[in-house]
This record gives structure tokens, C-alpha cells and sequence, in this order.
């Protein structure tokens, strides 16, 4: 089975640090891989290269055996890798409807009529559990909540690589446990990526995991393997919180 | 939020206004029937540019060379070329057309204040130019389009667009047709994601849109109707002057539209209705009339930044569109 | 007159037009480089320093020389105090958002400009300089006041300078420049040294017009010059950097005179314009990216 992402020696500068040190990256359709690592090991940095936030100062990144590296970041959400952001961004004035909607009607394309956009908008809104509060404005949604509807509109652009970027961040005990099945969910259709500092998550979650320290990945391996690491523990799960 | 309000409600309003309009040719004493032809039109100016700056958030200062674009564009085919007025017209929309897709390829390379100032600095070149090459332009003084220029002519039939009721007419037309498609593109796709971008561009792009594209596509837009109402200004009312491509004429339609409403779409009419009367009723007085401009641009932007219509649409009428 | 004498007479025009230019486009990147204000208004309290200045040499009467001098102090004064009044008023209401303050600062320029208008009337009128010695070149005569403008430009350019660079106050004004928050965490009153600042762009803007008016008459809309080629100084030299608005202002000075001689004005500001334009355009990092940090 061929590789779905892969990065070589993908680097970026920030003036004199380097936040992602020569990367070389592999994930397999079909993979739940959360990325660990202290905070400022390049994790967002690196997931911003891939999915075209920002450019790489070295290094290639290519999606499905195509090089991506030159690619503009919409160009590839088009071609199937979604991202939700770290800090919540959601169209605060639009309603939760109206957010997902946005979305839906680039993914539907041909503006195929108004009941297949509101079919596949509720239907997004349903499987993240937001379809009572469609019509909320979304930025007088509870910030959890708020989170989920990141996650409704990664799912509605229907994507092959869906990113997560700490999304149980500020969700309760309650939430964190519904959105296990959730992303369990979300895997058999798409290959998940996921951020995360919640460990009782990862070890759950993943199918293998990444470890980011400094630029440079640490590890990587099924989670027993890491829990067993010696320099993860050393460098992370050590003084880890979570 | 948009789309909210149903078809009917919406057309039935914008209707209903251009009805109402229509009456108020047959009503109107000569003066005020001829000063609101002049509304119409450039109420028509203030709703291209409202699509740019309430509906995508961009702040451009150099949207009269859009107008003049058209003004020149149709009014020099009139006096100097001999054209015909669908024939002008269409002159001037294509040179406003031309003229949008250029600067928005370089202006939108910018963001922020660096846009606003690009399109100042390109608007103010745009003047300068017209200013230079006097000859043709008439510099300062401008240029008169022959009266027997401006006779509409439609197979059989002839229409004198100097007689004020023709013109009224014709004025109202353009409005009209102006209205429905700025609430057509609005209410599309496309216009949820101006919105979008507007209130959110990273997510936007993040979404799989393509920014530069679709901002490009409403800085075309924008500037062509900019310039229709350009075109109309030259075939309606006979004269074109450098004074409409100097950097006033791209405060007057931010003016208009911040206080009538951004992002409403009769907020541009009434934002040029109000404006137009305040300054004829305070000309009485003095001639320092952008003294008022300046105050109402202090007022608005410090205490209400929604305009009328915007503040109506927030606090009583939630479907206005 | 032959090319040679004739380009010297143009640099020399230049040198007078950078050493007035240096001031105003000084004052307008002080205020950039501080506040991230872009003051469009800045043309215009030019303008009124100008016009004050030939109301106080009118009302003050006696030698030239010393309604010039009562004009040199207290027209920047009062500019100052116009600005202080619009910052305090306007500016800090808005938070200095940069889209509603570009606005508020376009209807601040028409407030100041009509009022010119009303009060001063749309004609032109000139003041008289405080001393009439012309100075004997090999070609020409030069106006000994002209040189004089220079001298006193680069005087107030080194007072600036001594003042950024060697005071506490220059020290908390390019503390807040570099760094709002952490300015603010160590107890300096941002939104005085905000004030400080708005009110000395306008000073300088106001000094260089008092500089300038003996030579050229002030006009109710004189400050649209100024606006722009402020802007072309500080776009090129760099954001509320000293040198490089010194650097730019003497280039662009220079070449304006120059290019003002020997083509057509309305040709060089053309150029001038869309260089401003295009600098923009592909370098958008230059000025108006993100903020220094």
C-alpha cells in the first residue's frame, strides 16, 4: 500500500530558529496517527506546511504520489487534505447552519439543488451532535461546542487527510468521551491526523504515534511501543500533563 | 444574515421602492425630479463600491477612476467618435471592466491599509493622466457631449435623453437593473463566500477557496458597475470633468455607503439620497460643503459605523436585506 | 543658462524642497512608526501651519523677521494642539482600528481644509521672509533665506534625533514603537506618549510649512503635495526610521526638483504616483506588513 502523505527533509525557518528540522514523514491511508510533543516542538508548524499554511524553507511534502510542495493551500483542501485549527476559527457572526453550508456548497459543486446542500449540511451537523443549535450564530456557541463545529466543516468537505489540531482543547470530561467515537467514526472514511496533549486520548485513538521534539521527530511507533520509550518519557510524557 | 429573508420579501421590497420611484417622476417639481435623476445614478456608483467594501470588507480610495473610466469612456465615444449610446455606453463599461482587472491584479497583492493606499495612489494617477493629456480630455474644464449625442435610438423608436422625464427613465432603469443584480450576486454562492472572506479569509481558504479569485472577480464587478453608472452620468447628463476622477469622487461613495448602510442593499440609494439633500440644504448657507462630508465621515465612523439602514436592520427590520 | 549652472540651480531647488519634505514626511512616519496610524490629515495641518503662519507675521506686524520668528514658534504650537484635540477626541474613541481611523483622518483633511477656506478664503497669499540676502554664485544669485531653510531643517532634524536617541523620552517613544504591550506591562503611558507623538508629527509637519512659506504662498490646498510626497518618503525610507526618512527625502527631493525643471510637474507626479503604487504592490512586506516586533 502506498504511502498517503509523506514529507522529506521538510524544514522551515523562522528567522534564526528552526521550527521543523528535516522531516521525514509517512502516513498510511486509513491511519489514525496523533503527533505529540512538548509545546513548541513544531507540531502546528508542521502541519501547516502540509497543508499549506506557510512554506517550507527546505524539504518536500507530496499527497496521494503527487508533490504538493508548490501547492496553494486551497488547491490542496481540493485535493482532499482538511484542516481545523488550533485556536478556534469559525465564522463567529454566521449561524452554525451557515458556517457548514460554506463547505458543503464547494464539495457539492454543481450547485446541484438547495435540498442536497441542506441534506449534507445537517448531516454534518448531526454526526459532530451540533444539528439542534443550526440556527445559534456560532459565536454564542459554548466553546466546545465551537470545536465540534471546526470538525463539521473538516467533515463536510468530505476529506481523504482530515488534520485535527488539539481539538479536545477546552472540552469537557463529557465531550472529550463523545468525541472518541466521533474520530473513530470520521477514520473509516478518511486518514486522521491528529494533534493532541491529551494522552488518555492518544493511547486510545491511535492507530501509531508521532513524537515531535525541537523541530525533529523523537520517535514513532504503536502507542504501547512509545509509552515504553525511554527518551519519550525523558523528553515528554515525563512531565506531561493530561 | 444572508438568505435569510425569502425571495418574496426581498423582491417585493426592492420593488416596491422602484415603484415608488416611478411615481415620484410624475410628482416631483423640475428641480428635485432632476436631482434625483442625478441620485439614481450615482446611487448606482455607491452600490458597485458597497459591493467591494461592505460585502467583502475591502476599503478602496481610488474607486472614481472606476466612474470616470466610464464617464470618459462614454462620453469622449459621444463627442469625440461619434458613437452611438448603447454603442458608448458599452465603451464605457468595457473600459471600466479593463481598467478593475488590472489594478485588482496589483491591489490585490495587498492587504489593509496598503490597499487602501494602492488604489489612491493608482486613482490619483488615473487623475493626473487625464489632467495631462488635456487634449483630449478637456483637462479641468472638461468636456461637453453634444445634446444631439444623447438620443437613445431603439429600431424604431428615439428617445432624448436630455428631456428630463427620458432621463429620469433611463436613470431609474439602471437602477433598477443595478439593484436586482447586486442582490442576485449577493444572495448566490458567490456571495456567501465574499461574506466568508470578510469575515473570516484564512478559514475561507482553508475551505478550498481561492481568495485572489473570487476578491478579483468582486473588484471586476464592482468596478464595471462603478463605471456603468459612469457612462450613464456622461450619456444623461452631458458633460464630463476631471473633477469626478479626483480623489473626492472616491470619499463620496464610501461617504454614501457608510451612511446609509454597508452591506444592505438599499443602503447605497439612501446613504446618496440623505448626503445629496443635507449638502443642498446647507449650500444655502456655505459653500464649504466637504466641510459637512468631514464631519458626517467623523460621526458615522465614531458613534455609527452601521449607517441607517444597517442600525435599522440590527435593532428593528432582522430581514432587511 | 547654460547645463551645468542650470542643474546646479535644480539641485539646489531639490535641496530646499528635501529639507522641507524631510520634516513633514518625518512627522508623518513618527506617527506610522508609533502609533501604525496612517494620518491622511497630515497634508492638511501642513496647510495650517502655513496659513497660521501668515495670520501671526499679519497680526504681529513689524520687521519681517520677527513675525517669522513669533509664526515659527507658535504656529507649530497651536498645529499641536489641533492634533492633540483630534487624537484625544477621535483617534484613541476609534482605538486606532487601522480602517476607521484612514476614514475619520479623511474627514479630519476636509474639516481643516474648508475651515481654511472659510476663514482664510481660497486665495493665495504670501509672507514675507525675515531676511532678504541673495548670495552671489559664479552663474546666479541664490536666495540666502532658501540656504537658510537647509540650516534650519537640519537643526531640527538633529534635535529630533538627540531627542529619539538620547532622552527618556525618546527612549519610551521607540519603546512603545517596538513593542505596545510590553511597553504598557512596564507602566509606560502608552496613551500619552500616543498623544505625545500625534501631536509632534503634526509640530514637524507645521515647522516645515512655516520653513517653506516666504518661498511659495500659502493656499487653503497646499497640503496635497506634501501628502503624497510625504507618503513616497516614508514608503521608500523606511517606517519611523530617521535616517532612512532623511535618505528618501533628500532623493526624492532632489529628483522632484530636478524632474520638475526639466519636464512637465504633472509627468513627474504621475511617476512619482504609480512608483509609490508599485512599491507597494511588490514589496507589500515593506511598510505596512506586519508590525516590528
Amino acid at each position: 500500500m502506498k504511502p498517503l502523505l509523506t514529507t522529506k527533509t521538510l524544514s522551515r525557518d523562522f528567522g534564526g530558529l528552526r521550527a521543523v528540522d528535516n522531516v521525514d514523514f509517512s502516513l498510511m491511508p486509513g491511519e489514525i496517527r496523533a503527533i505529540i510533543g512538548p509545546n513548541g516542538a513544531g507540531k502546528t508548524t508542521f502541519v501547516s506546511l502540509v497543508c499549506g499554511r506557510i512554506e517550507p524553507s527546505a524539504g518536500t511534502v507530496a499527497f496521494d504520489g503527487a508533490d504538493i510542495t508548490r501547492l496553494p493551500a486551497h488547491r490542496r483542501v481540493r485535493l482532499g487534505i482538511a484542516y481545523t485549527f488550533q485556536v478556534t476559527s469559525i465564522f463567529a457572526g454566521l449561524s452554525a447552519y451557515d458556517n457548514v453550508v460554506l463547505p458543503v456548497q464547494r464539495t457539492l459543486g454543481d450547485g446541484r439543488g438547495k435540498g442536497a446542500v441542506r441534506a449534507a449540511t445537517m448531516d454534518a451537523l448531526d454526526r459532530v451532535g451540533l444539528a439542534q443549535r443550526a440556527a445559534t450564530p456560532a459565536g454564542q456557541l459554548a466553546y466546545g461546542h465551537q470545536r465540534l463545529l471546526e470538525v463539521a466543516m473538516g467533515l463536510a468537505l468530505k476529506p481523504r487527510l482530515l488534520i485535527l489540531d488539539e481539538p479536545t482543547q477546552g472540552l469537557s470530561d463529557a465531550e472529550i468521551d463523545s468525541f472518541i467515537p466521533l474520530v473513530r467514526g470520521i477514520a473509516k472514511d478518511a486518514t486522521v491526523l491528529i494533534i493532541e496533549h491529551n494522552m488518555q486520548v492518544v493511547m486510545e485513538l491511535a492507530h501509531r504515534i508521532t513524537v515531535f521534539n525541537a523541530g525533529k521527530i523523537l520517535a514513532e511507533g504503536t502507542p504501547e511501543q512509545i509509552r515504553g520509550n525511554e527518551a519519550v518519557q525523558d523528553a515528554y510524557l515525563g512531565t506531561a500533563h493530561g | 444574515m444572508i438568505g435569510e429573508a425569502s425571495s418574496a420579501k426581498v423582491h417585493g421590497l426592492h420593488l416596491g421602492i422602484v415603484a415608488l420611484l416611478l411615481v415620484l417622476n410624475f410628482i416631483l417639481p423640475d428641480y428635485h425630479q432632476s436631482l434625483l435623476s442625478r441620485i439614481l445614478v450615482l446611487s448606482v456608483f455607491a452600490m458597485g463600491y458597497n459591493l467591494l467594501f461592505g460585502y467583502v470588507g475591502l476599503l478602496s480610495l481610488g474607486h472614481a477612476m472606476f466612474f470616470s473610466a466610464g464617464l470618459y469612456g462614454a462620453g469622449l465615444a459621444v463627442a469625440h467618435l461619434g458613437w452611438s449610446v448603447p454603442a458608448a455606453f458599452a465603451g464605457g463599461l468595457v473600459c471600466g471592466a479593463l481598467l478593475s482587472l488590472v489594478i485588482g491584479v496589483l491591489a490585490l497583492r495587498t492587504i489593509g491599509v496598503a490597499f487602501m493606499i494602492v488604489t489612491m495612489m493608482f486613482s490619483q494617477a488615473f487623475f493626473l493622466t487625464i489632467l495631462y493629456f488635456a487634449a483630449w480630455t478637456g483637462g479641468d474644464q472638461g468636456v461637453v457631449v453634444p445634446q444631439a449625442g444623447r438620443i437613445l435610438h431603439l429600431g424604431a423608436l428615439s428617445f432624448d435623453l436630455v428631456d428630463p422625464t427620458v432621463r429620469f427613465i433611463a436613470a431609474l432603469v439602471l437602477f433598477s437593473i443595478c439593484l436586482f443584480v447586486t442582490t442576485a450576486i449577493i444572495r448566490s454562492r458567490h456571495g456567501r463566500v465574499l461574506v466568508a472572506i470578510r469575515e473570516n479569509e484564512e478559514r475561507t481558504r482553508m475551505l478550498g477557496y481561492d481568495i485572489f479569485a473570487n476578491k478579483l472577480a468582486a473588484v471586476v464587478v464592482s468596478g464595471t458597475i462603478c463605471a456603468a453608472a459612469g457612462a450613464a452620468y456622461a450619456l444623461l447628463f452631458g458633460y464630463v470633468g476631471s473633477n469626478f476622477a479626483s480623489i473626492q469622487y472616491s470619499i463620496l461613495p464610501l461617504l454614501w455607503v457608510l451612511l446609509g448602510g454597508a452591506a444592505t442593499t438599499l443602503g447605497p440609494l439612501v446613504g446618496t439620497l440623505v448626503m445629496y439633500y443635507v449638502i443642498d440644504i446647507t449650500s444655502f448657507y456655505t459653500s464649504a460643503y466637504l466641510l459637512i462630508v468631514g464631519v458626517f465621515l467623523i460621526l458615522l465612523v465614531l458613534f455609527f459605523p452601521k449607517g441607517i439602514l444597517g442600525t435599522i436592520r440590527q435593532r428593528w427590520l432582522g430581514w432587511l436585506p | 543658462m547654460a547645463f551645468g549652472p542650470h542643474l546646479l540651480l535644480a539641485v539646489l531647488e531639490g535641496l530646499v524642497s528635501a529639507a522641507v519634505l524631510s520634516l513633514t514626511a518625518l512627522g508623518l512616519s513618527l506617527v506610522f512608526g508609533v502609533m501604525r496610524v496612517v494620518n491622511i490629515a497630515h497634508g492638511e495641518l501642513f496647510m495650517l501651519g502655513a496659513v497660521l503662519a501668515w495670520a501671526i507675521s499679519n497680526a504681529v506686524g513689524g520687521p519681517p523677521a520677527l513675525g517669522f520668528l513669533a509664526a515659527l514658534v507658535l504656529a507649530p504650537l497651536i498645529v499641536g494642539a489641533v492634533a492633540l484635540v483630534a487624537e484625544r477626541l477621535v483617534l484613541r474613541r476609534l482605538h486606532y482600528e487601522p480602517q476607521a481611523t484612514i476614514v475619520a483622518t479623511i474627514g479630519l483633511l476636509y474639516i481643516i481644509q474648508q475651515m481654511a477656506l472659510t476663514f482664510y478664503g481660497p486665495e493665495a497669499r504670501p509672507v514675507p521672509p525675515p531676511f532678504n540676502i541673495r548670495i552671489a554664485l559664479p552663474w546666479f544669485g541664490y536666495s540666502g533665506y532658501k540656504l537658510s531653510i537647509v540650516a534650519a531643517s537640519a537643526l531640527v532634524l538633529l534635535a529630533t534625533w538627540l531627542v529619539l536617541t538620547r532622552t527618556r523620552i525618546g527612549l519610551v517613544m521607540r519603546a512603545t514603537q517596538y513593542d505596545r504591550e510590553t511597553a504598557q506591562a512596564f507602566g509606560i503611558p502608552v496613551d500619552r506618549v500616543y498623544a505625545g507623538v500625534f501631536a509632534l508629527g503634526a509640530m514637524l509637519a507645521a515647522i516645515a510649512a512655516v520653513l517653506i512659506v516666504p518661498i511659495s504662498q500659502a493656499h487653503y490646498l497646499m497640503g496635497q503635495d506634501p501628502l503624497l510626497l510625504s507618503f513616497i518618503v516614508v514608503i521608500i525610507g523606511g517606517l519611523g526610521s530617521l535616517r532612512g526618512t532623511v535618505v528618501a527625502a533628500v532623493l526624492i527631493g532632489l529628483s522632484d526638483g530636478i524632474v520638475s525643471m526639466f519636464f512637465s510637474p504633472t509627468l513627474a507626479k504621475i511617476i512619482a504616483t504609480l512608483i509609490v503604487a508599485m512599491v507597494l504592490v511588490f514589496r507589500p512586506q515593506g511598510l505596512f506588513g506586519t508590525p516590528t516586533r
